[in-house]
Formats: structure tokens, C-alpha cells, sequence
């Protein structure tokens, strides 16, 4: 099989995700090959990072590819595969990722599946409901595309291939024009740095029990963060925010009080030295990365943890 | 300006879920069905829009059972509405139906939410864009028009956002927390039964994936505590002593 690669980097780093797409691409060629395609201006530095792990790095090049466009990378990647072939194309399922892959497959009408954790021929394996099921897929027709997790295919192979260079410029202008990057909001408080976080999810229903959560964190000596729907419903501010898209912590403590534990949010606290788990749905994914589980109502917990430690604080 | 809206009637992931005996499908009992929550904030967007700058809220819906998220929409304030009677697990042809329903209509900008609670594959949006060649945008926080064009900001990873411009018309994934969705009661969700809901048909093409199997993730399990809230919280006060945290 021949399985393409799309290499994503931002700020001069190469995204580790890329590796590991490559990881995965080595691990299903059979007698085939993994190829790495990279996209941008002058991307010779991640050609060389790509080609200890693949067999061939194909550079597409161009002044206008200096910022990432979904159109444009369309555009060259059509031209690519138009030419190469491949049978399949992983790309990252990222925010850039997961925007220009699934235009691809609508343009070359190949099947796509996101967000695969396992692949294994033209069977490829997804969660869905926020991470309580899972399901097996069997593509119908190659190419395919496929958005892959990050975390997952974490075991490298050195290959040590060449760097080609394509050959390709884009055929037109892009339609959709970027104009910045935006830097991430700063508050009084860096979660990131705490020892003790105490974090609310859906389950703390109110922004008028937010109190409730300062209260056991100013006692525990922590702070309060909280999963996406907390910070959209506008009840943390966004700097608060735990996950993918706010923030990855590991403190020494991490409290997770009516959170679900969608993959988004476990992917920034998964490496905290002790995760305690408050949820009352017992199918809840938190459970699957806490080290201790509590199937129980926050609000009958969190009141009795709060006079326990004023009893020993007292 | 005319916007498209797509909205899913959908299962909340926190109800209770298992597999159908077929174990390829999900099970409907225990489902609670309602508006996929990244669509109430691409509804509440386009309404916001036509608020402010006249126009038209069209809102498109997908399955046979979608008549409550449908009448939903248009209390939020939607003009009318599109029900597509097809049940399809392809995210593809939902794109694909949804294109063929909408094509006799002219927009501005199509509005979809970022993805699906229930199969989390945030396709149908991009897939749609690509089928119709328009420029796109996925997980909007941020938009303002200005002739002709959108300026949107889009979620990028540790909270770092990106800044775009695109021409209209366009396709634009909505990433929730943009806006705060309005509130619909019972009495404005029955006053809304005089807008139409105008029921096109249309036969999906042949599938580009197929369903093998339906399954309850492997997971490690937490070690659990149990007891009553008391004991409970006594073990956790027990755990923290162990590990030096308080």
C-alpha cells in the first residue's frame, strides 16, 4: 500500500503528530511505502526531521504557501495524488487537519473517516458519543482519507528515505486569505503551573456553584479550571480552560468534578500524578484515565470533602 | 444576506447508550434526543445576523425523526425550514442529500455546526463545502461581515486562534461558546408552528463506508470509591494525606 502523509507545523516546530502519522503509515505498507508530503515556503528543515521516518518526502513549495490555506493545500494535494496515486492519505486531526481533509475527499470522492485510532487493511476503527462507543468501519474504495488521533501510534521506525521535491505549484490563488495568528488570552491565574486543580464540567450545572468549587480549591491550596462547556457558558474564563484548545496541565492533583472526559479535555490532564474523578453517569470516559472513581452526585461529595478539611484545617 | 443553517437532531452523549442487537447500530432506548449543541450556537449566529442586518434564516435538517430541532430553530427565530426525511450513518451522503435540497436556493453563507455530539465526526460542513467548491473556515469563535466578506477567527490548539478573511459565499463551521444561544420555551416553540417546513426527498447515493461493528470501548478503570457521600469523601481526605497533598 502506498500511504501518503500530510506533515502539519506551526511556529517553526514540527507537529510530533506528523511522526506519528508516518508511525502508522510504516506500520500498514506492507510491501508499499510511507510517504511524507510537506507544504509551505521553505520547508526543507521538517523534510529532513520527516525523512528519518519515511521512504520518500515529497516538498511542495511556493511563496504563496508560506501560511496555510485550505484551498491551497487542497489544490497541491489533488495535484499530488492525482500523479502519485496513493491508496492512502493520513493527515493529523487537528484544526488544520480537520479542515482541509475532508474538502480533499469531497474533491477526489474517496471516503474519509476522522479521528481513526486504529487502522488494519480497509477496516478502521473510531469513538463516537464522546468517547462511550466505538466503531469498526470498512472503507468501500481506496484512496481514502483518514484523520488520525494524536497519542495514538506513538512507536517511530527509522526509515531514512529521500527528499524529493515535487515539483508542484498551486494553480490558482487562494480564495481564503489569513490574516493572523492570534495569541492565547492571558488571566490573573496560569493553571498550567498549579500543584491543585479542582475542575468543573458540565455537572456543576450553574454558574452559581462555581463558589462552590473556589471554596474546595482554596482549602486544597489550588485552583479552579474547567472543561469546555464551563468556559462557553461563559462560567470560567477561557484561560481556565483544560484541553486540547485551552490548556494541557499535570499538577499533582487533579479533581475532575462532572466532567464526562471527552477525548479533547483528557488530552490535557491525562498526565497528572493523581486524577480523583467525580461524575454520576457510571459509563463516563473520565473513568477510563482517572486513578480513583467516584459514581456520585458532586453535590452531595464536594459539601462533606469541604467540612472534612476545615475539620483538619481547623 | 441569506445563511443556510444546518442543524441535527441529535442524542445527548450523556444519556444512556448501548448497542442495538444488530451490533452495528446504536440503541435508541434510553436516547434523549435534542438540537446538536454546536448547531444551537451556528442558529443563534445566523439569527443574530439577520437581526442586525435583515435577510433570511433557512435551517436544514437531516432524518426522518428531525421535526423537533427543526421547530426549534424556528422559534430561536429562523424563517423556515428544509426537513430532509433520510436516515444515513455516511456523514457523505448527508452531505451529499443536503447539497441536492439546497440547490435551487441562493446564499450567502452556509452555517454548520463544528461537529455532531452524538458520532463527534465534524464532516458534514467541510464534505458540503467541497462538494460545492466554496471557500471554508471550521471552528469559528469570532465573525464580522463586511462587504462581500467574513473575517473569521478559527480555534486553533493551545488556545491560540487564527484570523482569516473569506469572500462569500462560503461555508463556515461553528465552534461553540461564539455566542450565548436564546432561551425557546414550549409556547414559543408552539407559536412557531405556523412557519413552513417544506419536506424534500431526496435518495442518497451509494455509501462510502460501511458500519462492521458497534462497541463499547476497552477501558482501564479508575479504581472506584464507594459509599455514601461521607465515606466517600473521608477515603478521598484519606488519599490526599497518603500523597502528602494536604
Amino acid at each position: 500500500m502506498k500511504v501518503f502523509c500530510v506533515a502539519e507545523y506551526r511556529f517553526g516546530e514540527l507537529n510530533p503528530l506528523s511522526i506519528e502519522l508516518l508511525n502508522l503509515a510504516n506500520r500498514i505498507k506492507g510491501d508499499g511505502t510511507a510517504e511524507a508530503v510537506v507544504i509551505g515556503r521553505d520547508v526543507g528543515k521538517y523534510a529532513e526531521e520527516l525523512a528519518k521516518y519515511a521512504d520518500k518526502v515529497w516538498k511542495i513549495e511556493d511563496e504563496s504557501l508560506e501560511n496555510y490555506t485550505p484551498d491551497l493545500y487542497v489544490d497541491v494535494l489533488l495535484q499530488l495524488a492525482d500523479r502519485e496515486k496513493p491508496d492512502l492519505i493520513l493527515v493529523g486531526n487537528t484544526a488544520q487537519g480537520g479542515e482541509f481533509a475532508p474538502y480533499l475527499a469531497a474533491k477526489m470522492n474517496a471516503p474519509i473517516v476522522t479521528d481513526v485510532v486504529a487502522v488494519d487493511g480497509t477496516k478502521v476503527s473510531r469513538y463516537l458519543m464522546q468517547g462511550k462507543l466505538m466503531v469498526d468501519l470498512k472503507l468501500k474504495s481506496t484512496p481514502a482519507v483518514l484523520t488520525v488521533r494524536q497519542g495514538v501510534f506513538k512507536e517511530a521506525v527509522e526509515v531514512g528515505g529521500e527528499i524529493v521535491d515535487a515539483g508542484i505549484k498551486p494553480s490558482k490563488e487562494s480564495r481564503r486569505k489569513f490574516i493572523k495568528y492570534v495569541e492565547p488570552e492571558v488571566g490573573e491565574v496560569d493553571i498550567a503551573q498549579a500543584d491543585i486543580i479542582v475542575s468543573v464540567g458540565r455537572g456543576i450545572e450553574d454558574a452559581s456553584n462555581i463558589p462552590l468549587a473556589e471554596e474546595l480549591a482554596s482549602l486544597l491550596g489550588g485552583v479552579v479550571a474547567g472543561s469546555r462547556p464551563v468556559i462557553d457558558n461563559g462560567w470560567l474564563p477561557k484561560d481556565r480552560q483544560v484541553g486540547i484548545s485551552g490548556k494541557v496541565v499535570k499538577p499533582k492533583l487533579y479533581l475532575a468534578l462532572g466532567i464526562s472526559g471527552a477525548f479533547q479535555h483528557v488530552m490535557g490532564m491525562k498526565d497528572s500524578e493523581l486524577i480523583i474523578a467525580v461524575n454520576k453517569d457510571p459509563e463516563a470516559p473520565i473513568f477510563g484515565v482517572a486513578h480513583y472513581g467516584v459514581v456520585a452526585d458532586l453535590f452531595e461529595v464536594v459539601p462533606e470533602l469541604i467540612e472534612k478539611l476545615k475539620g483538619i484545617k481547623g | 444576506m441569506k445563511i443556510i443553517v444546518l442543524a441535527k437532531h441529535a442524542p445527548d452523549p450523556e444519556s444512556e447508550i448501548s448497542v442495538a442487537g444488530d451490533g452495528k447500530s446504536i440503541s435508541q432506548s434510553g436516547l434523549v434526543y435534542d438540537i446538536n449543541d454546536w448547531d444551537r450556537y451556528a442558529v443563534e449566529e445566523a439569527i443574530r445576523i439577520k437581526e442586525e442586518r435583515g435577510g433570511e434564516v433557512v435551517v436544514v435538517g437531516v432524518g426522518t425523526n428531525c421535526d423537533d430541532t427543526l421547530r426549534k430553530c424556528l422559534a430561536m427565530g429562523a424563517d423556515r425550514a428544509i426537513k430532509i426525511p433520510a436516515d444515513t450513518f455516511d456523514p457523505y451522503q448527508t452531505a451529499e442529500v443536503i447539497k441536492e435540497a439546497i440547490k435551487n436556493e441562493q446564499f450567502d453563507m452556509i452555517f454548520a455546526g463544528f461537529m455532531s455530539q452524538d458520532l463527534n465526526n465534524a464532516l458534514v460542513g467541510v464534505l458540503l463545502a467541497g462538494m460545492l467548491d466554496l471557500p471554508v473556515a471550521t471552528a469559528v469563535t469570532e465573525l464580522k461581515l463586511e462587504d462581500g466578506k467574513v473575517v473569521a477567527r478559527r480555534e486553533l490548539e493551545g488556545g491560540y486562534l487564527e484570523e482569516v478573511e473569506l469572500p462569500t459565499p462560503c461555508v463556515l463551521t461553528i465552534q461553540s461558546g461564539i455566542n450565548e444561544p436564546r432561551y425557546v420555551s414550549i409556547m414559543g416553540i408552539k407559536r412557531a408552528k405556523t412557519k413552513e417546513i417544506k419536506e424534500v426527498s431526496v435518495a442518497p447515493s451509494i455509501s462510502t463506508v460501511e458500519v462492521e461493528r458497534m462497541y463499547l470501548p476497552p477501558v482501564k478503570k479508575a479504581e472506584m470509591i464507594e459509599g455514601d457521600p461521607s465515606q466517600i469523601a473521608s477515603k478521598i481526605v484519606e488519599i490526599l494525606r497518603d500523597r502528602g497533598l494536604i
